[in-house]
C-alpha cells in the first residue's frame, strides 16, 4: 500500500480500483475485519439487553442534539469550575491556531499525542509542523502510520491495511533496529522503548476525546494501550480537542456507553484503559488543562433533520468492520479520516456539497444495511445515504450542472414520466424489447454500450422475453 | 382471499415467469388473484439514486391503484421494503396530508410473497416438488429492511425432493445495489466475485432468492462464467408440482 498523502482527492468510484487491485491490502483487511466481526458478534450476542442499550444510546444522543446549545454552556461552566480553560473553535483553522498558540506560549517544539481522529480531521499535525512543532503520535498504530508518512485507514485500527512484516520493515528503517522479527511482542517492545523516552520528556500532551460530561466537566479518552494514559497524566499541560457532538449530559450515561462502545469497537467486554479527568488537580497530573470545543461543520449537520443523527456516532467503527465495500477498498478510498459507512455520511455533510470526492461517498454503498444493524446508537446509515443522494441531486439541479453523468437526470426524468402513464410504460417495454436486438448474440446480451458497459464487463444479461407478464395476463382473461 | 398482485416493473418486463408462478401458486392455495393493469413501478431506483421529487406522482398512483385491495402481494422484497420504508417519507415530502393518511392505511396490507404465505396465511408447505440441489441467498433489503427472516427458507424446506444447501456467508451483499452496480462497478464486481465463489462452493445447481434484481446480478456472472448454475426466484420453485 503506497502512501495516500500525495493523492489528490477524487471521486470514490475513480480510485476504488487501485485499492481493489492491491492483493496485500485485500488480504490484510479481509482477515482483520472478519476476525473482529466474529469477535463482536460473540460479545454482543451474550448481552440479553443489547437492543435496549442501543435504544438508550440513541435516545441519550438525540436528547444531546436537541439541547446542544444548553449542554455546551453547561460543559463550559463545569470545566472552568474544575480549573480548566475552554476555547471555542469555529473551524479547523481556528482550532489549529488556538492549539499552536498555546504550545508556542510554553516555548515547546514537541508534543505527545493521544490517538484522535478529530485532530486528524482538522489536520493538526501538519498545521503544527508549519509552526515548527512536532506532534508525535503515541498510539502504536498511529505511530506506524505517521512513521510511514501514510494516513489512517480505519477509525479504530488506523494501520489495519498493514501487516506485521510491513511494520517490521518500517521499524527497521525508522528506528534503526537491525535484528527485529515480525513477532507482535517484539514490535510492541521496540515501539515501547522509543515512546517511553518521549513520554518522560514531554511537557505538553494533546488529545481528542470520546466523551465530555456536561454536568461534571469530565473529559474521557478510552484506549487499549495505556499510551493515552501516559499522555494525559505525565505532561504538565494537556490540550484536548472535543467535537461538540461528543457531549453526554450526566455521569450516569456512562452506564450505557461504556457497555456499548467496547463491545462494538474492539469486541471487548470492558475497555482496558479508561481515562477520566475533571479540570486539574493540584499535585496530580497536568496542572494546566485546555479544552477546545470544535464545530467545523457540525452545526450545519445538526441543522439537517435527517442527517443530524450522524452526530450520534461514538466512533466505534463497527460499521466499517461489517461493510462489504470498506472490507474490499479499505479506508484510503474514502479520502477522509472518517472512512466506511459512517464516513460516507459524515464526510459529505462536514465538507459541504461542492467537494467532489465527498459528494461521491453517499454512492459508495450498495445500501445493504449491515452498518445500521450493528450501530450501537442505531444511526440509520442507509436512510441517511439515500437522503444525502437526494440532497446532492437537488443541489446539482439548483446549480445546473451534472459533472460526468449529465445523461442521468434526463433518463431519470423520462423514466419517471413513463411510469406515470400506463400506455407510455407499455410502449417503453416494447421499444426496449425491439431495441435490445442490436445487442443480443446467441440468445444473450454480453456487451452493452456507454455506462451500461460496466454491467457487461463481468455479467451477462438475459434478453427481455417475448411476452411481458402483463401481456400474458391479458391472454388469460 | 382476494389478492392484488403487485408484480414490480422489473418482473413484469424481464421475469414474467416469476409473476406467472406467483399467480399459479396463490390460486393453487385457493385464493383469487387480481392484477390491476394500471400498475407500473414503485420508484425504488429513483428514490435510491437521488430523484425522490420525480416519483411523488408514483406514490399517489400506487395508492390510487391499490387502496381498495384486501391484500397486496409482491414477489419482490426490495420493492415492498421501498414502499414500507419510503412511501410514508415521500408522502410527507409531498406535503399532501391526504396522501400521508392513505399511505398509512395501505401499508399494513402490503406483503412480500414469503411473508404473506408464512405470516399472514400461516402456510409453510405449499405442496411443491422440485428435485434439485438449491442454495438460498437472503437478499439485503428482505433481510435487513423488511425482516422477512427465514420465511423463504421455511417454505423451501417443505418442498419435496429439494436438496437445500446452506450458502456460506449468506447474508453478505451480492454487490448489486441498483445503480451501485454501475456507479461503483469495480467494487460491485469484487463483491459479486465472492458471492459467486460461495455459491459454487455449495455445489448447488440453482441459486434462489426473494428478489430477481439480485438474482439477475448473480445470474449474470454465473452465466458469464459458464458455471452451469442457474438462478430461479423462489416463487418459481414453490409453483413447481410433481
Amino acid at each position: 500500500m503506497s502512501s495516500s498523502k500525495t493523492a489528490v482527492p477524487q471521486a470514490f468510484e475513480k480510485t476504488a480500483r487501485t485499492y481493489l487491485d492491491d492483493a496485500q491490502l485485500r488480504r490484510n483487511l479481509g482477515h482483520a475485519t472478519r476476525t473482529i466481526r466474529n469477535k463482536r458478534n460473540n460479545v454482543v450476542g451474550e448481552m440479553p439487553d443489547w437492543e435496549e442499550l442501543r435504544e438508550s444510546g440513541r435516545q441519550i444522543k438525540q436528547n444531546v442534539m436537541m439541547n446542544l446549545d444548553r449542554y455546551l454552556l453547561q460543559l463550559e461552566e463545569s470545566v472552568i469550575k474544575a480549573g480548566g480553560v475552554v476555547h471555542w473553535a469555529h473551524d479547523a483553522a481556528d482550532a489549529n491556531r488556538i492549539i499552536a498558540n498555546l504550545i508556542k506560549e510554553k516555548g515547546e517544539s514537541e508534543v505527545v499525542k493521544v490517538k484522535s481522529i478529530t485532530t486528524d480531521e482538522i489536520g493538526l499535525n501538519d498545521a503544527l509542523d508549519k509552526e515548527g512543532i512536532h506532534a508525535l503520535e503515541t498510539d502504536l498504530a498511529e505511530l506506524i502510520v505517521q512513521m510511514a508518512g501514510d494516513e489512517p485507514s480505519h477509525i479504530l485500527v488506523p494501520a489495519i491495511h498493514k501487516n506485521r512484516s510491513e511494520i517490521r520493515d518500517l521499524f527497521r528503517e525508522k528506528l534503526g533496529i537491525e535484528n527485529l522479527s515480525d513477532k507482535p511482542a517484539e514490535l510492541a517492545d521496540a515501539a515501547r522503548r522509543y515512546l517511553r523516552k518521549k513520554f518522560l520528556h514531554a511537557k505538553i500532551g494533546v488529545s481528542g476525546a470520546n466523551f465530555a460530561v456536561a454536568e461534571t466537566g469530565t473529559v474521557v479518552v478510552v484506549e487499549s494501550e495505556g499510551n493515552g494514559r501516559m499522555c494525559t497524566t505525565l505532561p504538565q499541560t494537556l490540550i484536548s480537542v472535543l467535537g461538540i457532538e461528543k457531549i453526554i449530559p450526566t455521569w450516569q450515561d456512562f452506564e450505557v456507553f461504556m457497555q456499548l462502545l467496547p463491545r462494538s469497537s474492539t469486541a471487548e467486554r470492558m475497555n482496558p484503559y479508561n481515562n477520566f479527568w475533571t479540570g486539574t488537580t493540584a499535585g496530580d497530573g497536568p496542572q494546566e488543562f485546555h479544552l477546545v470545543l470544535l464545530d467545523n461543520g457540525r452545526t450545519s449537520v445538526l441543522a439537517d433533520e435527517t442527517g443530524r443523527d450522524t452526530l450520534h456516532c461514538i466512533r466505534c467503527s463497527a460499521c466499517l468492520n461489517v461493510c462489504p465495500v470498506y472490507e474490499r477498498t479499505g479506508g484510503h478510498a474514502y479520502h477522509s479520516v472518517y472512512p466506511g459507512p459512517i464516513g460516507a455520511i459524515l464526510t459529505p455533510q462536514l465538507r459541504g456539497p461542492d467537494d467532489v470526492a465527498a459528494a461521491s461517498l453517499p454512492y459508495a454503498s450498495s445500501l445493504c444495511g449491515a452498518c445500521y444493524e450493528v450501530c450501537p446508537v442505531k444511526i440509520n446509515i442507509p436512510e441517511i445515504l439515500v437522503h444525502l443522494r437526494n440532497k446532492g441531486v437537488r443541489h446539482k439541479k439548483r446549480r445546473g450542472f451534472f459533472s460526468g453523468v449529465r445523461i442521468e437526470p434526463v433518463i431519470m426524468k423520462m423514466a419517471a414520466h413513463a411510469f406515470r402513464r400506463r400506455a407510455l410504460y407499455e410502449m417503453a417495454q416494447k421499444v426496449a424489447r425491439i431495441g435490445q436486438r442490436l445487442y443480443v448474440r446467441k440468445g444473450i446480451i454480453s456487451k452493452l454500450p456507454f455506462q451500461l458497459s460496466s454491467w457487461t464487463e463481468m455479467r451477462d444479461l438475459k434478453p427481455i422475453p417475448e411476452q411481458t407478464f402483463r401481456e400474458w395476463w391479458r391472454t388469460r382473461s | 382471499m382476494n389478492i392484488s398482485l403487485f408484480i414490480a416493473c422489473f418482473n413484469d418486463t424481464l421475469f414474467p415467469d416469476t409473476g406467472k408462478a406467483t399467480v399459479r401458486l396463490l390460486e393453487r392455495l385457493g385464493h383469487r388473484v387480481d392484477f390491476p393493469m394500471e400498475q407500473t413501478c414503485c420508484g425504488q431506483i429513483h428514490n435510491n439514486t437521488g430523484y425522490q421529487e420525480e416519483i411523488i406522482p408514483l406514490v399517489k398512483r400506487f395508492v390510487d391503484i391499490f387502496s381498495d385491495s384486501e391484500a397486496v402481494v409482491a414477489p419482490s422484497a426490495s420493492c415492498v421494503a421501498m414502499i414500507r420504508d419510503y412511501y410514508p417519507k415521500l408522502a410527507i415530502l409531498s406535503g399532501d396530508t391526504d396522501l400521508m393518511d392513505r399511505v398509512d392505511r395501505l401499508l399494513p396490507r402490503i406483503y412480500e410473497l414469503s411473508q404473506f404465505l408464512v405470516s399472514k396465511l400461516g402456510v409453510e408447505d405449499v405442496g411443491a416438488y422440485y428435485p434439485h440441489r438449491v442454495t438460498y441467498h437472503p437478499t439485503c433489503h428482505g433481510t435487513r429492511m423488511l425482516h422477512i427472516g427465514d420465511a423463504p427458507l421455511r417454505l423451501l424446506r417443505n418442498v419435496r425432493g429439494i436438496d437445500l444447501v446452506a450458502l456460506p456467508g449468506a447474508e453478505e451483499c451480492c454487490g448489486f445495489g441498483g445503480t451501485f452496480a454501475l456507479k461503483n462497478a469495480d467494487t460491485s464486481m469484487a463483491m459479486l466475485t465472492d458471492k459467486i465463489s460461495a455459491i459454487k462452493a455449495t455445489g448447488a445447481e440453482v441459486c434462489t432468492a426473494a428478489d430477481n434484481s439480485c438474482l439477475m446480478h448473480i445470474g449474470g456472472a454465473l452465466n458469464r462464467q459458464r458455471s452451469g448454475v442457474k438462478v430461479v426466484h423462489f416463487a418459481e420453485i414453490l409453483a413447481c408440482m410433481d
